[in-house]
Formats: structure tokens, sequence, C-alpha cells
């Protein structure tokens, strides 16, 4: 097929697609915790699409170490909020987001 | 370059690297009952690593380490004079907060072996963003700041409280990191490379400059200026408080160092496309700073507010340029951040029948029933607010003289009305300590407590308004490297 090749732009334009849809996953979403740390996954993932994209046409190789240093990262990360998540719902017995309302001034 | 000359060069963040893993072997070897001892050993290293900072800027050139031929010739690490200025004073920082968190850690039952190693990775994290000469090394530095400090925040696992300030601090921050990343990723395909030399040497372009702004995004949410301050004053208010004396003072200078740093070096040839951006996000900070906690009534909450205050301040310096400004930046944050080390310790461990004070009008009648502390605290306000004769005058003076020179009234302007609205609320503790009849007494200080507090207010007044010239000296050889 003719023009149909995939060109930086499309790589990006699906990046910031997902990153979109996790920033918007953060803000809208009212019911659950667990979706929010699913929202941040696929934003650390969208950045690895943009990297290895970017790696690729750019010609050097350092996009792609910067993508497996963002995957440790993001375990690292998940391993924590689930953590905090665990205490969290200790204390309160639930995790949705409307309740996480003790501290405003 | 061989490895062990890298550690060499590398040397605060190796020790501060040796002794976090080793220390992770000993606490699980000696479990909860040597966390006293752990906490102790881990401010001693945070100290050592500072002075090891000091004495690498005392021999006055740039250290580099991590390099290689063909993909990072600048080398992935490089600590400028500039940084090894503001780490030395990040670990001294951490090393006292540190130090004096004892007590209260006792009282409340926190006494566990992961805090002193939790700090100590924290503060590696800190100089290791300090030292970046690449957008991998800022990021994993970041990072490792940042899970640390999410723990820390969580770190009363009874208090829901705590939780909850742990959890909206995690969100956000990982917001926060998600957009520095996707910008570093455009600036990476924008620019062709991941080191501040490259992105110093790429022309500008709209990809670049639209990453450039996701990345001051994330590093604002991280110094917590405004409007990405939202965290502050709920995460002050829900952590416990050495947690938060350690938040307002070792990562609070390393963010703005590291703002600084990043955008003087690699972004210093693209300086027309953030100067705008700084300039607005410093005006924002002053002035939400300065009228939200005119309204609150919790310390805790005006003390928030004040650092976001304060961060504004010192973003006029970076939004001077490097030339002008570098120097006054580091002034203003030292003096800031040593006088806030005091304060936030000695107004957050007064301790009223077991339990940590709150409001505002807990302090009422102080300097009659703790004079000392009183007094202790009153210059360290005074610092904070910037009025003279305290030594925090002199680093808002540099600032504004900064702004000035660089162009920037209407900023300078913008921060003097600040520094007015702020005082009615530094003016209320003040009056409630020295003009109210007192309440309850209050429980016996610490003996680390009232050290800090003597010592930072001793420094504020009057050491460092007479001997000023000596930072100003120090910060000036800082910036010219």
């Amino acid at each position: 097929m003719a023009g149909a090749e995939l060109t930086l732009g499309h790589y990006l334009a699906v990046s910031a697609a997902l990153f979109t849809i996790g920033v918007f996953g953060i803000f809208v979403n009212r019911k659950n915790i667990i979706v929010i740390l699913m929202s941040i996954e696929l934003i650390l993932l969208s950045v690895n699409i943009n990297l290895v994209a970017f790696s690729v046409f750019n010609g050097t190789i350092m996009g792609q170490v910067f993508a497996m240093l963002v995957l440790t990262v993001a375990a690292a990360e998940a391993a924590v909020g689930l953590a905090i998540l665990v205490v969290y719902f200790r204390n309160r017995g639930e995790i949705a987001v409307e309740d996480v309302n003790v501290l405003r001034g | 370059m061989d490895f062990l000359a890298d550690i060499s060069n590398a040397l605060p963040e190796a020790i501060l690297a040796g002794f976090g893993l080793a220390g992770l072997l000993i606490g699980a070897i000696g479990g909860d009952r040597i966390s006293g001892l752990l906490r102790l050993l881990a401010a001693l290293a945070l100290a050592v690593a500072a002075a090891s900072s000091f004495w690498q800027f005392g021999k006055g050139e740039a250290v580099a380490a991590f390099a290689s031929a063909e993909l990072a010739p600048e080398g992935l690490y490089r600590a400028t004079l500039f940084t090894l200025f503001a780490k030395g004073v990040t670990y001294s920082l951490a090393a006292l907060a540190l130090f004096m968190s004892g007590g209260f850690l006792k009282t409340a039952q926190m006494e566990r072996y992961e805090y002193p190693l939790l700090v100590t990775f924290g503060s590696l994290g800190a100089g290791m963003m300090l030292s970046a000469n690449d957008l991998m090394t800022l990021y994993v530095g970041i990072e490792t700041l940042s899970l640390s400090s999410y723990v820390l925040a969580a770190f009363k696992r009874d208090s829901v409280k705590s939780a909850e300030a742990g959890l909206k601090y995690f969100v956000l921050g990982a917001l926060a990191s998600g957009l520095l990343l996707y910008g570093s990723a455009l600036i990476y395909g924008f620019s062709g490379g991941t080191g501040y030399a490259a992105i110093a040497a790429a022309p500008t372009s709209v990809g670049l400059v639209f990453g450039l702004v996701f990345l001051i995004c994330g590093l604002a949410f991280k110094a917590s200026a405004a409007p990405f301050h939202i965290w502050t004053p709920d995460v002050y208010e829900g952590a416990p408080a050495p947690v938060v004396a350690f938040f307002s003072t070792a990562p609070k200078i390393a963010a703005v160092g590291l703002l600084a740093h990043v955008l003087f070096t690699a972004f210093g040839t693209h300086e027309t496309s953030w100067q705008q951006i700084i300039a607005i996000i410093a005006a924002l900070s002053m002035l939400i700073g300065a009228f939200g906690a005119l309204m609150q009534n919790s310390i805790k909450r005006i003390l928030a507010y004040s650092s976001i205050s304060n961060v504004g301040f010192a973003l006029i310096g970076i939004a001077a340029g490097a030339d002008i400004g570098a120097a006054s930046v580091l002034v203003y944050m030292t003096l800031y951040v040593v006088a806030t080390l005091g304060l936030f310790g000695g107004v957050l461990a007064l301790r009223r029948g077991g339990k940590a004070i709150d409001q505002i009008s807990d302090l009422n009648g102080l300097a009659k029933t703790k004079p000392g502390i009183a007094l202790g605290l009153l210059v360290l306000i005074f610092s904070v607010a910037g009025i003279p004769p305290a030594a925090g005058f002199w680093g808002k003076l540099q600032v504004f003289t900064a702004g000035i020179e660089g162009g920037l009234l209407w900023l300078v302007i913008v921060g003097c009305v600040a520094s007015v609205v702020s005082l009615g609320y530094y003016l209320r503790l003040v009056w409630a300590m020295f003009m109210k009849p007192a309440g309850e007494p209050m429980d016996k200080t610490d003996f680390s407590i009232g050290a800090i507090v003597a010592v930072t207010a001793l420094l504020m007044f009057p050491v460092l308004t007479i001997a000023i010239q000596f930072l100003l000296e120090m910060a000036a050889r800082a910036a010219g490297g």
C-alpha cells in the first residue's frame, strides 16, 4: 500500500492520545484509586512509546536506554503506590476517591 | 575512565548509597531495637557526605563521572560548583533534621529502622538529581527522592491523616513525574540527545519548547511552586512532624537548585523560552502563598503556604537569568532552609499532654511558659519573613536586586506586595506567643530540639546578619563555576 507507511507522527499521535487518557483518568475518575494507579501506568507507557519512537527515528540508542529505566522505575512506583494504598485501606476500610477528604483547610 | 575514579568523583553519593545498603542489612538483622543507633549513624553519614561535597567545592572545579566516549562524552554525572554547594547544604540539613527527630519518633511510637534509611535514600536522590548532567540521571534521582518521600509521608501507619497525606502525595507526585518524563521524551526527540550539552547545542524548536514546558511543570511540582502547590498544605498537615521538617528543608533546596541548574545549563541557550514562564510561576507562588495562609488556623498549613511563597521569591532569582540570579538563588534558599529547619523543628516539636500542637491558639503565651524557645522562634519567623535585622532580609534583598538588574521590576513589586501581605500571618504567630495569656503548660522539650532552635536562631541573628559577606562570597564562587 502506497502512503500507508508508519511515520514518527503516527507514533507521537498514539502516545499523545495515551498520555491524555492517562491524565484524564486521574482527574475525571471519581470512583476508585486503583483506576488512578492504572492511569499512571498509562502515562508512563505513553512516554515509553515516545522514547522508543524517537530513538528509532533519531538513530540514537539513548531513548531505548531511557525506556528501560522508565520501566524499572514504573515497577517501583507501582509497588510503593500499592503499599500506601494498603495502609490507607487498613485505616479507612475503603478506597473510594470521594472519601479522600480528611485533610482540608 | 575507570570505575574507581568515577566512584571517587561521585564521593558524596557513593557514601550515602553505601551506607543506605549496609543500613538495610543491619536493620534487617537488628530490627527496630537498633533504630536509634541507625538514626545517629545515618545523620553521621549525611554529615560526612555534606563535608565531602564542601571539600569538592573547596577544590574549586567541577567533577564529572560515568562518561562514555560515544554516548555521553560529558558524563552522565557532573557536579558543578553550583550543585556542589547546593548538595552540601542539602545533606547538612537532612543530617540535622534526622538528628532532631529522635524525641518525636519515640513519643509517636514511630521508632522503626526504615525511617533513617528512607531519609538517607531520599537525600541520595536529591544529591543525584542535583549532580545530573543528563535527563536520565535527573529522572532517576528525582524518583529516588520522590519514592522515599511518599513512604515517609505515610510513615505513621495507624493514622488516617498520615496515610491520606501519603496517598495524595503519591498520586499527584506520580502525575508530576509523568509530566516531567513526557517533557524529557519530547526534549530528547527534538534535540537529539538526553545530555545537557546536547540540549544546549540544539536549536530552539517548537517541540523543544513544548517539552521544556512539561519539564518545568514537573519540576515546579517538586519544588511546590504555584500552580502546582495543591499537595503542599495537605501533605504538611497530614505527615508526621519530623517528616515535614525534612520535606521543607533538604528536598526544597535541592528542587529549587535543580530547577536553576537545569535551566541555566541545559536550557541556557534557550533562555527567552523559559524566562516568562518562571516569572509567572514566581508571581503566582508568592501571591498564593501570601494570601492562602491568611485564612488558616493550623500552624502546619500556615508553614506550608509560607514555603510556597518563599519558593516564589527564590524563583525571581532564576527568572533573572544565570549571570545575574544564580548566586542570589543560593543565598536565598540557604538562609531560608536553615531558618525553616529551626522554625518547623521548634514549632512542631511543642507538645501538650503528649500530643503535638496544631492550632495557632496552642502557641498562646509561649513567651511566658518557654521564653527561650519563644525568643528563638521570634528570630526565625522574622528571618523567614525577611524582616531586618534577621539574616533572611539579606536573602530577599539579593533576589530583589537580581530581579531589578534582570529587568523584572514588576515581579519585584509583586514580591514586595506579597511580603507585606504575608506579614499578616507571621505576626499572628508572634502575637499569639507574646501577647496572649498562657494556656496549659507544655511538655518538656528535647535537648536536641532546643539546641537546633538556638543554633539556627543565633545563625540568623546576629551571626549571619554581620557575616553575610562570607555566604555571599561562597555563593558568588558557586555561581561562577
